[in-house]
C-alpha cells in the first residue's frame, strides 16, 4: 500500500533542514506526529474501557455450571481466537455501518472491533484467574453459608486479581500496538501523520521514511515498554505472595 | 457422656442430625454404601476408617459439599431436599465446618476472616459479632493476631482461627475434616485440646481424626468406616477396649504406635 | 451473497492460501531457531550477548509489526537498502516472532529446578553439555504451551502483510473488495480461510502439548 498522498500546507512550508530527521522536528510536525499518536491511544482507551467490563462479566460466567453459556462463550472467545485483529477490524468496517444503517466513522469502527476483541481476551484472563483459586477456598466460602456471588465477591476476585492486573496491562499495551492497524480504515493516526509529512518532504528529504517510522517506533516503544515492565514486576509479586 | 450409645435414640429425643441410607459415587466408583446412623444433639461422633473408606466424603456429605446420588439427611427434623444448593446454603449457617487444608483466606486478617460470614451472610451487627469474635480470640489465646494476616500464623494457630471463624457463625453442629492432619506434631495438641474443651461444653461435634489417643478421649461415639460401609458403631470406650470386628481391630492394631499398652 | 462470486475468486484465494502458509511457515521456523539462541544467551548470562538479547527482545515485543514493516520496506530504502516485500515481511515477522519466542524458551527454562543445574555442575558437565542433557530436554518440553500460542500468533500477524502489499490472504480479500465493490463474499472467505489454517493447526498444537506433558511429567 503505498502512503497516503495528502500534502499538508504546515508540512510543506518548512522544509529547509538537511537531515530527515530534522523533518520530525521542523515546524509543527511534532505535534502533528503526538496528536496522531493520542488519537491511536485513545481508540486504545475506549476499546479497554468498553472492553473490560463486558470481558470481566462474560469471564465470570463462564465459570458457572450452565453447558449452553459456557459453548456460546468458549464460541465467542474461539473466534477471535481464530480470525486476526485486522480482519475484524475489516468485518466491523464493512458490516457495522451496514447493521446500523447509518455512516460510522473510523474510530467507532475500531472501537467496537477492538472492544470485542477486548472483552474476549479479558474473559479468558477472568476465566482463568478465577479458577486459579483453590477449591479449598471455594468450600471454606461455601461452609460459611455464602452464595455464589458472594463466594466470587469475597473469595474467588480478591484472590485472583493480583493474577487478572499484570495480564490486563500486558493486553492494554497490545491494544496499543494494534492500533497501528487504525490507517488501514482511513483514521489519522500517528502513522498517517508521519506519511503525510514524508510525502510533504519527498522532495527534499528523500531518507525522511526512514526517520519518521524510526521516529514511531521509538514512541510506540516509550509507551508500551513501561506497561510491559509494570506488569512484570506486578507478575512477580503476585508469584511471591501466592508462594509466600 | 461417654455412655453407651443406643442405636435407636431414645424415645421422644429428635436427633440433630439424621442420615438414611446415604449413597455416594464417583461415576461407577461407589464411595459411600446405603449409609445410615443419628447424631443427638451434644454428641461427640468419632468416624475412624483406613484412607480411602469414604470417612472424609461422608462428612462433606454433611454439609452439602458433595452431590448425592440416593438417600435422605435430616436436620433438626427436616428433610434436606437432596443436592439443593439452596437448602445446603441456608443450613451451612448452622453447621460449622474446618477443613484439612488451612482455609482462612489468605488475603484477609484473622479479624476479617472472622467476622466475614457472621456480617455479610448472616446480616448480624458488626459490633456484636466483634464483641464476640473478642471473646472468642481471648478464649484460644489468640487475641494478639487479630489484626494478623494468615501467612503470619503458625499451622497451629491457623486451626483455632478456622475453629474460631466457624464458631463465630453459632453453630449447632461442628464438622472437623481431619484438621490435624497437616499440622507438625507439636502443633496438633493445641488444636485437640481446643477441640476437646468444644466437646466438654456439650457441642455437637462430627470428627474425622486419625489421633487414636485423642479419638479415645474425646468419642461419645465412634464409627468404623471401611470400603464406604459402616462396619461397627460402638460407644468410644468399647470401642477402643473391645472392637466387635476383626477389621477394626487389625486397624486398631495398625494405628496403635510399637510398645504401645 | 453469491456463490459465483466466491468460485471465481477460488482461484485467488488458492495462491494467497498458500503463500500466507509458506511465509508463516518460514517465519516460524526462523523465529523459534533465533529465539532460541537468544534465550540460551540470556539463560548462560553470555556477557555482552546476553544484554543484547535483552533489548532485542523488549524492543520487538513492545512495538508493532505495521512500523516494523514499514521501517523495513519504506525506511530502509531510503538510506540504501532494497529488499521485496516478502522479504521484508519474513525478516520482520521472524524479528517479531523471536522476541517472543525468546520469552517462551526462557518462561520454559526458569520452570527447571535450580538443583538440576547444580547437580550438572557437580557432575562438570561443560556449558554446551549442560545445554544438550539438562537445560534443552527439560526446559524445551515446559515451553510448549508458550511456543504453541506463539505460533498461532505469529500465523495470525501475517495479515499485517497486507500493509506492504504482499499478496497474502487479507491483501487479497481487500484487493478484491476494492476492484468488485463486494465485501460480504469476500470477507466470509476471509474467516474460513483463517479457520482452515488454524483451526487444525491448534487442534495439532494442542495434541502435542499434551503428549509433550505426559511424556515428561507423568500423567497428570
Amino acid at each position: 500500500m503505498e502512503p497516503l498522498a495528502i500534502t499538508d500546507a504546515a508540512g510543506a512550508a518548512y522544509v529547509t533542514v538537511a537531515s530527515g530527521a530534522g523533518v520530525i522536528f521542523t515546524g509543527d510536525n511534532l505535534t502533528r506526529l503526538l496528536s496522531g499518536l493520542g488519537t491511536s491511544v485513545t481508540v486504545a482507551g475506549l476499546a479497554l474501557i468498553v472492553g473490560i467490563p463486558l470481558g470481566i462479566v462474560l469471564g465470570a460466567l463462564r465459570i458457572l455450571h450452565n453447558p449452553f453459556l459456557r459453548a456460546i462463550l468458549r464460541l465467542y472467545l474461539e473466534f477471535f481466537r481464530i480470525v486476526p485483529t485486522l480482519v475484524i477490524l475489516f468485518l466491523s468496517y464493512y458490516i457495522l455501518p451496514r447493521e446500523l444503517g447509518v455512516q460510522v466513522d473510523g474510530v467507532t469502527v475500531a472501537v467496537v472491533a477492538f472492544g470485542l476483541w477486548v472483552a474476549a481476551e479479558i474473559s479468558d484472563i477472568v476465566r482463568g484467574a478465577l479458577i486459579s483459586v483453590s477449591d479449598h477456598q471455594v468450600d471454606a466460602g461455601k461452609a460459611l453459608g455464602m452464595n455464589g456471588l458472594q463466594i466470587l465477591w469475597y473469595v474467588r476476585i480478591p484472590q485472583s486479581v493480583n493474577l487478572m492486573v499484570p495480564a490486563t496491562i500486558n493486553l492494554a499495551a497490545r491494544v496499543i500496538m494494534t492500533t497501528s492497524l487504525l490507517l488501514l480504515i482511513s483514521v489519522i493516526d500517528v502513522i498517517t501523520v508521519g506519511q503525510q509529512i514524508m510525502e510533504a518532504n519527498r522532495m527534499t528529504h528523500p531518507d525522511a521514511a526512514f526517520w519518521v517510522y524510526g521516529f514511531i517506533f521509538f514512541l510506540y516503544f516509550i509507551i508500551c515498554w513501561p506497561l510491559a515492565m509494570i506488569a512484570k514486576a506486578l507478575e512477580k509479586r503476585a508469584k511471591e505472595r501466592n508462594n509466600g | 457422656m461417654a455412655e453407651a450409645d443406643n442405636e435407636t435414640t431414645a424415645k421422644g429425643e429428635e436427633p440433630l442430625l439424621s442420615v438414611r441410607h446415604l449413597r455416594k459415587s464417583y461415576g461407577d466408583h461407589e464411595v459411600l454404601k446405603d449409609v445410615s446412623f443419628d447424631v443427638r444433639r451434644g454428641q461427640v461422633l468419632v468416624l475412624l476408617g483406613p484412607s480411602g473408606s469414604g470417612k472424609s466424603t461422608l462428612i462433606r456429605c454433611l454439609n452439602g459439599l458433595e452431590t448425592i446420588q440416593g438417600g435422605e439427611i435430616r436436620f433438626k427434623g427436616e428433610v434436606v431436599p437432596n443436592n439443593s444448593e439452596k437448602a445446603w446454603r441456608r443450613l451451612r449457617t448452622e453447621i460449622g465446618m474446618v477443613f484439612q487444608s488451612y482455609d482462612l483466606f489468605p488475603n484477609l486478617t484473622v479479624a476479617k476472616n472472622i467476622e466475614l460470614g457472621p456480617t455479610k451472610v448472616q446480616k448480624r451487627p458488626k459490633a456484636e459479632v466483634d464483641e464476640q469474635m473478642d471473646r472468642l480470640l481471648a478464649d484460644v489465646q489468640l487475641s494478639e493476631y487479630k489484626n494478623a494476616y494468615p501467612r503470619e500464623l503458625s499451622g497451629g494457630q491457623k486451626q483455632r482461627i478456622a475453629i474460631v471463624r466457624a464458631l463465630a457463625m453459632n453453630p449447632e453442629l461442628m464438622l472437623f475434616d481431619e484438621v490435624t492432619a497437616s499440622l507438625d506434631p507439636e502443633m496438633v495438641r493445641e488444636v485437640l485440646e481446643l477441640m476437646l474443651r468444644l466437646a466438654k461444653r456439650h457441642m455437637t461435634m462430627i470428627v474425622v481424626t486419625h489421633e487414636m489417643e485423642f479419638a479415645r478421649r474425646v468419642a461419645d461415639t465412634v464409627m468404623f468406616l471401611e470400603n464406604g460401609v459402616i462396619l461397627e458403631r460402638q460407644s468410644g470406650s468399647d470401642f477402643f477396649t473391645n472392637p466387635e470386628t476383626d477389621r477394626a481391630r487389625n486397624f486398631l492394631d495398625s494405628m496403635s504406635p510399637v510398645g504401645d499398652e | 451473497m453469491s456463490w459465483e462470486v466466491i468460485q471465481r475468486a477460488l482461484p485467488l484465494f488458492e495462491k494467497a492460501f498458500v503463500l500466507t502458509l509458506r511465509l508463516s511457515a518460514v517465519s516460524v521456523v526462523l523465529a523459534t531457531l533465533l529465539g532460541l539462541v537468544l534465550a540460551l544467551l540470556r539463560e548462560y548470562r553470555v556477557p555482552v550477548l546476553a544484554q543484547i538479547s535483552t533489548v532485542f527482545q523488549e524492543l520487538f515485543r513492545n512495538t508493532p509489526l505495521l512500523i516494523q514493516l514499514f521501517f523495513l520496506y519504506y525506511g530502509l530504502p531510503s538510506i540504501g537498502v532494497k529488499w521485496s516485500a516478502e522479504t521484508c515481511a519474513v525478516v520482520g515477522m521472524s524479528i517479531l516472532g523471536a522476541a517472543y519466542m525468546c520469552g517462551a524458551f526462557e518462561g520454559g527454562f526458569t520452570g527447571i529446578p535450580r538443583v538440576q543445574n547444580e547437580s550438572a555442575r557437580a557432575l562438570g558437565l561443560s556449558p554446551l553439555q549442560m545445554i544438550r542433557h539438562v537445560t534443552l530436554p527439560q526446559g524445551l518440553t515446559r515451553s510448549v504451551p508458550a511456543v504453541a500460542a506463539n505460533v498461532i500468533f505469529m500465523v495470525k500477524e501475517t495479515s499485517v502483510f497486507t500493509v506492504i502489499a504482499v499478496p497474502e490472504l487479507t491483501n487479497t480479500a481487500r484487493d478484491l473488495i476494492g476492484m468488485y465493490y463486494r465485501s460480504d463474499e469476500y470477507l466470509l472467505m476471509l474467516v474460513v480461510a483463517y479457520a482452515i489454517i488454524l483451526i487444525p493447526l491448534s487442534v495439532i498444537l494442542t495434541l502435542i502439548e499434551r503428549r509433550v506433558r505426559r511424556g515428561t511429567f507423568g500423567d497428570n
